[in-house]
């Protein structure tokens, strides 16, 4: 690709871990001002990833290049890498200024400069008044940005952010999320940020890496990755109904694995190996057969019924499993219960469709 | 009969299981604090009060006391620079034999000290092992000195040291020192900067039991040190050489090594390990 | 307490049974013997010889310091034979139990100067001792050798700097035959224990502290003629010949 210039990358990155019953094998690219987000589930190899870019795990093969820097038998503490941690890890016996200003001192920045570049740091994250504080008597959310504040801290040119959420509660995980976003976006390196929560990369992120595995299964845009999902974890994490089939004009016919012999309608004609996805509320529920629009309906049994936010979700089974989101008011008039036979009808133009 | 002891039962057994004193735990406590309490109770009933004050001031005692109080701080502190690092190899690295390594280390806490004192003398005295060289290339000899003192010492001393703070090293949360590394910091910024004060209170514990235990120090101590009043003679080695003449005399140094020692438990603990 | 108040009568009672028939008859009689830790080794051998020229006879031994003995003695414990290590502690003795036949002096036991074998520092006298450079341990003042090499020292006007008081005389000693001192102070039974560890040398001076060994049958023992046959034995030509064998002098 194209070196130098805006769209360069700051981080190229083959990362090849091997371990007894593990292998980790991807290859990043992250430009200058992009966040990319590596989700997938646990012992996917996100966290060996972040640690291998961080030099905290030797890499078996491949390399690491930051601005065209080759850093890749580098230690952690000659890269120009900062990290924070899932549970931020802040030193427990020094003060929060202290904290912050541990990069730059390691760095060989004289003490007065240094805790003066930490102070500024906490007055950008809104900590202005909690410089002398232990960081154990912060909240979640204020030690994060001391977390972030304390990586920030050593002018970093790659940023690395270990499941930056998954210490917070949920009442409060909204409101850090977007002051993550705001210091994310202002912040001139290459952001790679570890998370299994698919809202997370969503928000954060300009592109999403997908791994399963060890390997990355899916890489593209948050809206493209959740839009068009490629495996059935990932068809989960953003609540879609997802098949695999052989496609012929607009229809579909899917694969074993996905309900053998069932037949999808698409609104556009493909051909070939595809993949058909739609969003459980696209999904429309009838005790009998229903005469009019849908291209698409299956006779299903209800497997289960659970509250899903301010909807209920519907597990059907048949020829096919569908996830629906309906109202409670549509399953009280249904009287839909585990056992109970429905129609399901999804209508052509909601199906997406696009190759395997 | 019966049928009207029910009722009492019911309430009796309501009331202990309210108070909740498991008597079962209490009485051997009780047993056992009595009978380490009750020796040093003997010491302050047989003491010579009348003749206390102007034992105390003897020159015998002073010396005996600034001594002890002297190799035992020095023997902590070489025990520490050490000490530290040893307990840091062996929490920390997977080197072979480490479980050899760390036997060898705890061996002085089971060795009666007089055999420790033997060894250190077959060693580093004038004729010993090593000693034979220092002594032929520099003519100096360690054995009768003021240094083997605090040489037999920290042999004695110094695996509760090692052991307290290799304990506090495998406590510690091992990525917060990854985390100090991505932030910049060289091995030896991380051991001093976050390692070490991560594990003070730990250090401290093992200071104070290594400070105790030299204090107390008498086997090894009268082994490869010799006793001369002023240069070798500790506290202990004093009282052991008085009670074969004056017994009274070795119960007043007895009970100063007592006093000492208790003031300056009480003073470590409430300030640093801030366990009342 | 009351249990052996009733069994000591009793057993005496037993043991003159046992003997009356006929005297010839000796069969399981004790002598008992208590002596200062510094004759185990000549006392040990003394006894086998007794036992094979009494068949029938158990010689039993308590050989400890000579105080803790006699403290025993005054406060009821039976012995036939005391030997102690020096003519105060005997006194102790005779005064608290009565003692008949002697007390005697029987050994002497005197200091020597004990050096390694190479003899490092060239110690020929008393007077080498006080000489730079030559590390001497001594015994301390508070225990017995201690008291006696002070006495040396003082006659022969000696000021001595050790570069140690030992806990006791083995402890000296042992300096010495690790080559950590050039020199110490101890009694020449024990320069004679130590087998070619070490090497004695004499000093005029030594006399000035002499250990007087003294021995006596013991008041209201059992045995008072075996007793009186036990003495007989340490002051025959063959027992002089135990104890200058084992360093001691005669009286």
């Amino acid at each position: 690709m194209s070196s130098g210039g805006p769209g360069a990358a700051v981080l190229d990155a083959h990362l090849v871990v091997r371990r007894p019953g593990f292998g980790l094998d991807v290859r990043l690219r992250v430009a200058l001002g992009q966040v990319l987000a590596l989700l997938g589930p646990n012992g996917a190899g996100k966290s060996t990833a972040l640690r291998a870019l961080a030099g905290l795990v030797p890499l078996s093969e491949g390399h690491v290049l930051v601005d065209g820097a080759d850093v890749t038998t580098a230690p952690a503490e000659r890269r120009p890498v900062g990290m924070v941690f899932q549970d931020y890890l802040l030193f427990p016996h020094l003060s929060v200024v202290e904290n912050v200003a541990f990069g730059p001192r390691c760095r060989g920045v004289p003490a007065r400069r240094a805790r003066r570049l930490a102070l500024d740091l906490l007055a950008e994250a809104g900590l202005d008044g909690y410089a002398a504080a232990r960081p154990g008597a912060l909240s979640g959310g204020q030690q994060q940005r001391v977390a972030l504040a304390r990586a920030l801290a050593v002018r970093p040119r790659l940023l690395l952010l270990d499941e930056p959420m998954a210490a917070l509660d949920a009442h409060t995980r909204v409101s850090v999320r977007t002051q993550l976003r705001r210091r994310l976006a202002a912040f001139a390196g290459a952001t790679v940020l570890v998370t299994h929560d698919p809202l997370d990369a969503m928000v954060l992120a300009d592109r999403v890496l997908v791994l399963e595995g060890g390997a990355a299964v899916q890489e593209g845009s948050p809206a493209e990755v959740a839009r068009r999902p490629r495996t059935g974890y990932v068809a989960r994490l953003v609540g879609v109904n997802l098949y695999r089939g052989r496609a012929s004009g607009t229809r579909v016919r899917l694969a074993a694995s996905s309900g053998e012999g069932a037949v999808l309608t698409v609104a556009e004609s493909v051909e070939g190996e595809v993949f058909a996805a739609f969003p459980p509320r696209a999904v429309a529920l009838y005790r009998e057969r229903p005469a009019g629009s849908p291209r698409n309906v299956w006779p299903l049994t209800v497997d289960g019924v659970e509250p899903f936010g301010d909807r209920v979700r519907v597990h059907l089974t048949g020829v096919l499993e569908v996830n629906a989101d309906i109202t409670a008011a549509a399953l009280a008039e249904l009287a839909l219960s585990p056992g109970v036979r429905v129609w399901a009808g999804v209508k052509a133009t909601e199906v997406e469709c696009y190759p395997a | 009969m019966p049928v009207s002891s029910f009722p009492e039962r019911g309430r009796r057994s309501g009331r202990l299981s309210a108070g909740r004193v498991p008597w079962l735990l209490v009485l051997p406590a009780l047993l056992g604090l009595g009978f380490l309490v009750l020796p040093l109770a003997g010491l302050l009933v047989r003491a010579p009060w009348s003749a206390l004050g102007a034992r105390l001031l003897s020159a015998g005692v002073r010396d005996a006391l600034l001594l002890s109080l002297g190799t035992a701080t020095a023997a902590t502190a070489v025990s520490l620079l050490l000490g530290v690092p040893l307990a840091w190899l062996l929490a920390r690295t997977g080197f072979p034999g480490r479980r050899v390594v760390r036997a060898l280390v705890t061996v002085p806490l089971v060795l009666p000290p007089v055999v420790g004192g033997v060894a250190l003398l077959l060693v580093l005295g004038r004729n010993g092992v090593l000693g034979r060289y220092l002594y032929e290339w520099t003519g100096y000899s360690l054995p009768f000195t003021t240094a083997a003192v605090v040489v037999a010492q920290v042999f004695v001393a110094m695996p509760f040291l090692v052991i307290s703070v290799e304990g506090a090293l495998r406590g510690v949360d091992r990525r917060y020192e990854e985390a100090a590394a991505t932030l910049g910091a060289t091995r030896w910024t991380v051991f001093r900067r976050v390692t070490l004060p991560m594990v003070a209170p730990g250090v401290l514990a093992g200071a104070v039991l290594c400070w105790s235990r030299a204090l107390g120090e008498f086997g090894a101590t009268i082994m490869f040190a010799g006793n001369f009043p002023g240069r070798t003679q500790t506290m202990p080695l004093a009282v052991y050489l008085e009670m074969q003449r004056s017994p009274e005399a070795a119960i007043v140094l007895s009970l100063v090594l007592l006093a000492v020692s208790v003031l300056v438990l009480v003073l470590l603990r409430d300030r640093w390990t801030g366990t009342p | 307490m009351r249990l052996s108040r009733l069994a000591a009568p009793l057993c005496v009672a037993l043991a003159a049974c046992a003997c009356a028939p006929g005297t010839s008859e000796q069969d399981g009689r004790t002598l008992t013997v208590f002596a200062a830790a510094s004759l185990t080794e000549v006392f040990g051998g003394l006894g086998e010889r007794f036992e094979e020229e009494h068949p029938g006879v158990t010689v039993e031994f308590s050989f400890a310091g000579s105080s803790a003995l006699a403290e025993q003695l005054v406060r009821g414990a039976s012995a036939d034979v005391f030997a102690s290590a020096d003519t105060a502690t005997m006194d102790r003795v005779v005064d608290g139990v009565g003692v008949s036949l002697g007390p005697e002096v029987f050994a002497r036991n005197t200091l020597q100067i004990a050096v390694p074998p190479d003899n490092p520092a060239g110690v020929g006298s008393l007077d080498d001792l006080a000489a730079d450079g030559v590390a001497v341990v001594l015994c301390a003042e508070e225990v017995p050798c201690g008291a006696a090499s002070r006495t040396v020292l003082e006659a022969a006007g000696v000021a001595v700097e050790p570069v140690s008081w030992e806990e006791d005389v083995k402890a000296a000693l042992t300096r010495v035959r690790l080559g950590e001192a050039d020199a110490a102070l101890v009694y020449r039974t024990d320069v004679l224990s130590a087998g070619g560890g070490v090497l004695g040398v004499d000093f005029p001076e030594s006399g000035e502290a002499v250990n007087d060994y003294a021995i006596g049958v013991v008041d209201g023992g059992p045995e008072p003629g075996l007793a009186a046959e036990w003495i007989a034995l340490v002051a025959s030509p063959e027992g002089e010949k135990v104890l200058t064998d084992a360093g001691f002098v005669l009286p």
